[in-house]
């Protein structure tokens, strides 16, 4: 599915941040990135999904044998690509039914599929509203403004069930979450996990992997993953914090 | 922002003009130059009755004294009056048209261009047009059906030949003769414009519209348009503007009074999209235009909603004079300046009458090289008790050359009164586009949302089919396509 190979990359015209990565996420895996504050997190999932302040200098990133980082951020999630951001964007006066129609035709339409009618989507988007046990009336305000944190964080996953893509990037969904909030954004991704459909979470903290059991575990310091594993690597990680991690990997 | 989004911003800001064509007429034009035989010249073609020449005469005398008013935040040159002709109407038969089929060919294809529902389309719009060309109506359609309910929806010309009383007694009401420069310069030479009187307790049951359009070349257009909504009455009007594309710039300076008895309310709405000028700021109308409300009796309400898009220059006020107790003024816009283009746009609200309510909205939109500002007054006077204002000016940034500006004024003379005001600038956000795309929303449809919300509290004040052609021209003036 997703094939990153020496991946380097740094902030456009400034300091490098990612130093050589290579992953391979297979299909209908869950993966999950962890590690200390400027690590690169968040800068991976930056690049994978194009953002332009960051600047690829080496390496290579493939999904399903395509060149990514060749394709712009629309062509990218027309291939499936999704990112839950760490921090939802507000757009005032446009409502979260119409924006994420918007976004669903746009898909639909470049990959030369029907585009949805006005009722044939709110049908749609009903459902996976009571899938992210979410009131219809957040479908009619407008996206992301004045909501709370954990409406925000609920509202990625919306849009993820909406647009189903067969990559979803996860960035610290987690972050912000009460434990309630945290079960339902989980019970969300989960009930989408499927066969067809890989997931990378990015994540600070091991709590959220208690909800969401990932397959496999990286742990990414200084701008290189220094260990990968299986769910035990994060019980080591909340019993011991990063600390040894770091250390082990002569942090860079 | 980066390189690319800049790239995309300017390739959708400096969209050509889509609209501009020349219709192949013989027109009936009189020589550039404005003097008392010119102002005698029109009174006499539209056979005038004495005291409307007087009135005229009156006009230009006082424009003489008058000087240009150039505190508006826009540069311009001076102006020369004398190079300007005053009259231009379109040659057809000497009786001029009595329905469609009379209508020049050519006319009726430059309608059918701008995509004015004049015939079947109206019926079905359900819109009554009265059609402007240059400066003499040529078409109006639905007078009969409206006529059975008492109301007079006609052309200026027209209305001064078979209601001369309702003329006489509210021209100039509103906005008197002398009330500014080019109110006066149109007072003197005004060529046509509308009219619409609305009797006692009768809803207008359509929207009534008119388009108007600057053809010929290097003349003024002087639209004079009246409306009166007698007590209890209601009445929505459309306006809608186009021009074809032509080098030199255009003056258009149009007056228009709008009077609300008790009860009454008029909703006045406008979608300008005169042609703005090219890239250089070569070309391009300029918009000087006095707009007045006043709310004569207890509970009218007057409320402008207007789009601007177009104009190399726009200067224009749209106002309320709240003088009825408990009356109600509204203001609602969009103003869009993108490449060279300079709007110098807002309102003035006066509060008279006892528990006046006003409400201003204005967003404003800069792109490219172009100047957007903001100039409101606030005005309570000393018996206004319990007025309320509340205004809300937003600017958005779409470059970094543009620029926006506000300058806001209230008068308060009265203790009781509460006024607020709020106002915010923003850039587009990266974010926001970004966030857009990654859901896979192309770039140019992104940028069309974001601004869409932007003005989303102004667009659901127009009409609907308004407000459809309102999104069309924002995405003209500033995309490539809305989603």
């Amino acid at each position: 599915m997703l094939e990153i190979s020496g991946l380097h990359a740094r902030v456009a015209n400034g300091a490098e941040i990612l130093k050589g990565i290579s992953l391979t996420v297979g299909k209908g895996e869950v993966h999950a990135i962890m590690g200390p504050n400027g690590s690169g997190k968040s800068t991976l999932a930056g690049v994978l999904v194009g953002r332009d302040r960051f600047e690829v200098t080496a390496g290579s990133v493939t999904l399903e044998g395509a060149d990514l980082l060749a394709l712009t951020p629309e062509e990218r999630a027309v291939r499936g690509v999704f990112l839950g951001f760490q921090y939802p964007v507000e757009i005032p006066g446009i409502t979260n039914a119409y924006f994420l129609r918007t976004a669903l035709n746009s898909v639909r339409k470049a990959r030369g599929q029907t585009e949805l009618d006005a009722m044939e989507f709110l049908t749609l988007l009903k459902q996976k509203a009571r899938l992210m046990e979410m009131d219809p009336s957040f479908l009619n305000r407008s996206v992301n403004e004045g909501f709370s944190g954990g409406e925000k964080k609920r509202n990625e996953i919306l849009q993820m069930a909406v647009l189903e893509p067969r990559l979803a990037i996860l960035d610290e969904t987690d972050s912000g979450l009460d434990i309630d909030a945290l079960k339902v954004v989980a019970a969300g991704v989960n009930a989408l996990r499927s066969p067809e459909r890989s997931v990378i979470l990015v994540t600070h903290y091991q709590r959220l992997l208690d909800h969401i059991v990932p397959d496999h575990i990286h742990v990414l310091a200084g701008g290189r993953i220094v260990k990968s594993g299986g769910r035990e690597l994060a019980l080591a990680l909340e019993a011991q914090g990063y600390g040894w991690i770091e250390s082990a990997a002569g942090k860079a | 922002m980066s390189a690319e989004e800049n790239k995309t911003l300017n390739n959708l800001t400096e969209q050509e003009y889509s609209y501009g064509f020349v219709s192949d007429l013989e027109q009936e034009i009189i020589p550039p130059g404005l003097s008392e035989d010119v102002v005698r010249w029109i009174s006499r073609k539209k056979e005038e009755p004495e005291w409307l020449l007087d009135w005229r005469l009156q006009s230009y005398r006082t424009w003489l004294s008058m000087h240009e008013p150039h505190w508006a935040r826009a540069d311009y040159p001076v102006i020369d009056y004398q190079a300007i002709s005053y009259f231009a109407a379109p040659k057809t038969n000497k009786d001029g048209p009595k329905s469609l089929e009379d209508v020049d060919p050519e006319l009726l294809k430059t309608y059918e261009k701008l995509g004015i529902p004049l015939q079947e389309r109206a019926a079905l719009a359900g819109v009554a047009v009265d059609a402007v060309f240059d400066s003499v109506s040529v078409a109006t359609t639905y007078k009969g059906k409206l006529a059975e309910l008492g109301i007079i929806f006609c052309s200026f010309s027209e209305a001064v030949r078979e209601h001369p009383e309702l003329v006489r007694r509210y021209l100039g009401s509103v906005v008197p003769r002398t009330d500014n420069f080019y109110a006066a310069l149109n007072s003197a030479v005004f060529s046509d414009g509308s009219f619409v009187y609305v009797p006692k307790g009768v809803r207008c049951p359509m929207e009534l519209s008119t388009y108007f359009r600057i053809n010929a070349k290097g003349t003024g257009q002087f639209e004079r348009t009246l409306i009166v909504a007698d007590e209890g009455a209601q009445v929505s009007y459309l306006e809608g503007c186009t021009a074809p594309k032509r080098d030199e710039n255009q003056l258009h300076a149009a007056v228009v009074e709008l009077v609300a008895m008790a009860d009454a309310k008029i909703k006045y709405s406008t979608v300008q999209n005169w042609y703005p000028g090219d890239k250089e700021g070569r070309g391009g109308i300029f918009n000087f235009v006095t707009k007045r409300g006043l709310c004569a009796g207890r509970r009218a309400h007057i409320s402008w909603t207007q789009v601007e898009t177009g104009s190399a220059i726009t200067w224009k006020y749209p106002s309320v004079v709240l003088k009825g107790d408990e009356s109600v003024g509204e203001f609602y816009s969009v103003a869009v300046t993108a490449n060279r283009q300079q709007a110098d746009t807002g309102t003035k609200m006066v509060h008279i009458g006892r528990n006046t309510r006003s409400t201003i909205v204005s967003k404003g939109i800069s792109a490219g090289h172009g100047q957007n500002t903001y100039r409101g007054l606030v005005k309570v006077g000393r018996n206004a008790h319990n007025a309320r204002n509340h205004s809300q000016c937003d600017s958005l940034l779409m470059s970094s050359a543009c620029g926006a500006h506000t300058f806001p004024v209230i008068e308060v003379a009265n203790t009781s009164a509460v006024v607020e005001h709020e106002a915010t600038t923003s850039r587009i956000s990266e974010d926001q586009l970004f966030y857009c795309r990654q859901r896979g929303i192309p770039q140019e449809e992104a940028v069309a949302l974001i601004v869409n919300g932007f003005c989303k509290s102004v667009f659901k004040e127009l009409p609907m089919e308004f407000a459809v052609e309102a999104q069309k021209l924002l995405q003209v003036s500033l995309e490539g396509s809305v989603g």
